[in-house]
């Protein structure tokens, strides 16, 4: 907190003027790559399509309303597909997060040194890749369909669920554990008795909260031919059929809000 | 029974938590270890039953040293020491009957203590000891429901349901209040008689001790400085382990009361 | 009487209670659970020699991340990379920005019931909205490249943050911004001196969290025409070169983990 002389008073700032110029320097270098993003993006921009679009977007809105009702009969299957891949695909990612959780827990991981690494390595390289690119790479080893979904969406769940449940493994009180140890319990003992039960919560909880996600990220895997709702979306949209596009856009915001209240409901409920 | 030799801890700091710890503990006797925090206490009973590995010396319960033991010989070991615990180290989330049965464990297999098929007689025996506890109506409540007192004294069901020789007992009444802390204190002992137990009891609070425990053991820097009746416990002996004149122990007691209220 | 209690008590079996109390209502889910598992799995179409045929080809996959290709598409690579950076800086910058006033004005206990209202309903539909979706309506509007994926992030990030600004606002602690309000101070004063320092270390926070998951979607933003690396990868994977995918998805995960260590440091550093 420098305070200075100036013309015999005493003038107080917040800061030191070599402070001030670094802080100017650091906005201004921060303005400049700003401006050079800003550039390249405008460059590999064709402007006339951009001042094209309020007439264009009036245009798609004319003719995506209203939404094409009857339709609805046709998506009961994609729809129950949806579900399936997000569920099913939660449930498996569950299964494996689990391991890969204990291994990656300092506290009941076998070696710090070589599977600690390897685990977390898994964490953060399923955690990394968006489920479309998941589901694209599986499209291509397994063919598309619905089982290409629920395989990207567990893929892609394992390391966002194993890396919440390893903070709550690492998080856990000690004492409990101990206090089972010494009671002559085994290894997997301890486990069932001294750590299972202090992570319960966290597992329930993460569990849903993916179930939620899962569900979101389903219904847009069809666009790249995984299955689900997001197919008939890309039929659509192929065929510029906005009526239907609106509808399946209906649905889809329909679901997310859904899931989103299940997830909020039943997580207030176990905790 | 139990005899400590030459036993020594030391931590990977460089710390000396125990140096050269002699004691002998004959079957059926209850003592009390007193001694400033960070005197050891807590290691020396830790390092009875390896939750704290020591650096050397030996263990020696029945004839038979812990610390040479692999780890299936060491878990029944454990079986013969019962422990209870500072801030009860329940589990938490789950019930009263489990946590009293987990006593159990180093004697039923994984599936059977996972599927919570315990034979029937340990069924009996834990019902039995939650009555002796007064706690039996409180059987299928989850442990974090329980007050302290509760909790502690499912603590010492846990304990001695192992059936055990010895009980190891680390701060019992560290976040209780002084009645409850005298309620324990007196339950201990007393399962102790009636049980024919021997017990080594952690305890900072001197009061207690002399009032229930017919030997005190005193811990200063990891070396036994007091050992005797708690009559033979006189201002000057305190002094000694307490080191009152000493302006820093001084100091670091005052912090250790703060601990303890933190963690209350 | 405790005794007697003791005595019927004795002999008996002992069960852990369960944790939905009505046996029916257990047993119901239970079954309804299967079931539906059941049911999910019977309608997924799985072509188990189709996945036979591909787990050559997953291995080969697999093998190419030890002989990743960085160099025979090097021009794509390095240009669909530099676009999905220049993306996220631009649209992290400006959803930054636009997110702080939503966020005070999604913040009850700072904002008047109108701009609540109105700014609350601005997060919801932009949460609602996947960034996928947008992503297509806005590539349909403003034509295909990098400025409708810049929108679509920046869009995505005003909903993500000015959510969670929001809830940081309203749990502050009033006290300290009573304090500043009872000195006169105006409106802009209040929040700068009583409202900024509260809520900035976990603004700071989640700006690079939100940074981080920019550039994962933007990553993908390519598969509908928004730029970036997707449009790329899609390529790769369309052409069977696991080695060039193999090239994008290590630089993905490498950026992904470095991002993560800075927002580490940073967070450190605030906090």
């Amino acid at each position: 907190m420098p305070v200075f002389d100036k013309d015999g008073a005493q003038v107080w700032r917040l800061r030191t003027p070599r402070e001030k110029l670094i802080r100017l320097g650091g906005w201004l270098i921060g303005l400049v790559i700003f401006a050079i993003c800003w550039q390249r993006i405008s460059e590999a921009t064709t402007w006339f399509f951009v001042w094209d679009a309020p007439r264009i977007a009036n245009d798609i809105w004319t003719r995506a309303t209203p939404p094409r009702w009857e339709y609805i009969t046709q998506l009961g299957r994609p729809i129950w597909d949806t579900l399936n891949i997000a569920t099913l695909g939660t449930i498996i990612a569950l299964f494996l997060a689990v391991p890969v959780a204990f291994l990656a827990a300092r506290n009941t991981t076998p070696s710090k040194l070589f599977i600690r690494p390897i685990a977390l390595l898994i964490i953060v390289s399923t955690r990394s890749i968006n489920s479309l690119i998941w589901a694209l790479l599986l499209i291509a080893i397994i063919g598309p369909g619905v089982f290409a979904g629920v395989v990207a969406i567990a893929i892609r769940s394992i390391g966002f669920c194993a890396k919440l449940l390893y903070e709550a493994i690492e998080e856990i009180d000690h004492a409990q554990v101990e206090a089972i140890t010494a009671t002559g319990a085994s290894r997997w003992q301890v486990m069932a008795y001294g750590i299972v039960p202090q992570i319960m919560p966290a597992f329930a909880g993460v569990a849903v909260f993916r179930w939620d996600i899962n569900i979101r990220e389903s219904t847009v895997l069809g666009l790249v031919g995984a299955g689900g709702i997001g197919l008939q979306l890309s039929a659509s949209l192929n065929v510029l059929a906005w009526p239907q596009v609106s509808l399946i856009l209906l649905v889809i915001l329909a679901a997310v809000v859904i899931s989103e209240w299940v997830s909020a409901k039943v997580r207030g409920a176990i905790i | 029974m139990l005899r400590l030799e030459k036993l020594t801890k030391t931590y990977k700091t460089g710390d000396k938590a125990l140096q050269d710890i002699d004691l002998e503990v004959p079957s059926g006797q209850v003592l009390a270890l007193i001694g400033p925090s960070g005197a050891g206490k807590s290691t020396l009973i830790r390092c009875i039953n390896r939750l704290v590995e020591p650096t050397g010396g030996a263990v020696m319960l029945d004839g038979e040293d812990l610390t040479r033991l692999g780890s299936g010989a060491l878990r029944r070991a454990r079986r013969e020491m019962g422990m209870i615990f500072q801030e009860y180290a329940l589990v938490e989330r789950l019930t009263v009957m489990e946590n009293v049965l987990s006593g159990r464990l180093g004697y039923v297999g994984f599936w059977r203590s996972f599927l919570r098929r315990y034979p029937q007689k340990d069924v009996d025996e834990a019902f039995r000891l939650l009555d002796r506890v007064g706690l039996l109506h409180m059987a299928d409540k989850r442990a974090d429901e329980l007050s302290g007192g509760q909790r502690q004294r499912v603590g010492i069901c846990r304990a001695l349901i192992q059936d055990p020789k010895l009980l190891l007992v680390d701060e019992p009444t560290a976040s209780l209040d002084p009645k409850t802390s005298r309620q324990i204190m007196r339950l201990i002992t007393e399962l102790c008689r009636e049980r024919g137990l021997a017990a080594i009891i952690n305890i900072h609070d001197v009061l207690l001790a002399q009032m229930f425990v017919p030997r005190i053991v005193g811990l200063r820097f990891g070396e036994i400085v007091f050992d005797g009746p708690p009559e033979g416990l006189t201002p000057d002996k305190l002094t000694e382990i307490y080191g009152e004149e000493d302006w820093e122990a001084t100091i670091e007691k005052v912090e250790d009361e703060e601990d303890i209220e933190a963690a209350e | 009487m405790s005794h007697r209690e003791l005595d019927d008590m004795l002999g008996k079996g002992w069960r852990k209670p369960h944790f939905v109390k009505s046996p029916l209502l257990r047993w119901g889910l239970t079954l309804g659970f299967l079931a539906y598992l059941g049911a999910a799995y019977l309608t997924i179409e799985i072509d188990w020699g189709r996945v036979y045929a591909g787990l050559d080809r997953g291995w080969q996959f697999v093998l190419s991340f030890t002989r990743p290709d960085f160099i025979s598409r090097a021009g794509d690579i390095w240009g669909g990379l530099l676009e999905s950076i220049v993306m996220t800086v631009a649209a992290s910058v400006v959803g930054i920005a636009i997110s702080i006033p939503i966020g005070l004005g999604a913040a009850r206990n700072v904002a008047p019931l109108p701009v609540y209202v109105i700014c609350r309903g601005i997060v919801a539909v932009s949460r609602a909205l996947q960034e996928i979706i947008v992503a297509i309506l806005l590539v349909a509007i403003f034509g295909f490249g990098p400025l409708a994926g810049f929108l679509t992030l920046s869009f995505a990030t005003i909903g993500f943050l000015s959510k969670l600004l929001a809830e940081d606002i309203e749990a502050m602690d009033k006290v300290q911004a009573e304090a500043i309000r009872a000195s006169g101070a105006r409106w802009m004063q209040w929040i700068n001196y009583g409202v900024q320092p509260q809520v900035m270390p976990r603004l700071v926070g989640l700006s690079m969290y939100r940074i981080d998951i920019n550039f994962r979607e933007s990553a993908i933003l390519g598969l509908v025409g928004a730029g970036g690396i997707g449009a790329t990868l899609n390529t790769a994977f369309d052409r069977y070169e696991y080695d060039t995918a193999a090239a994008i998805l290590i630089l993905i995960i490498g950026i992904v983990m470095a991002l993560e260590y800075l927002s580490g440091v940073i967070r450190a550093r605030v906090q």
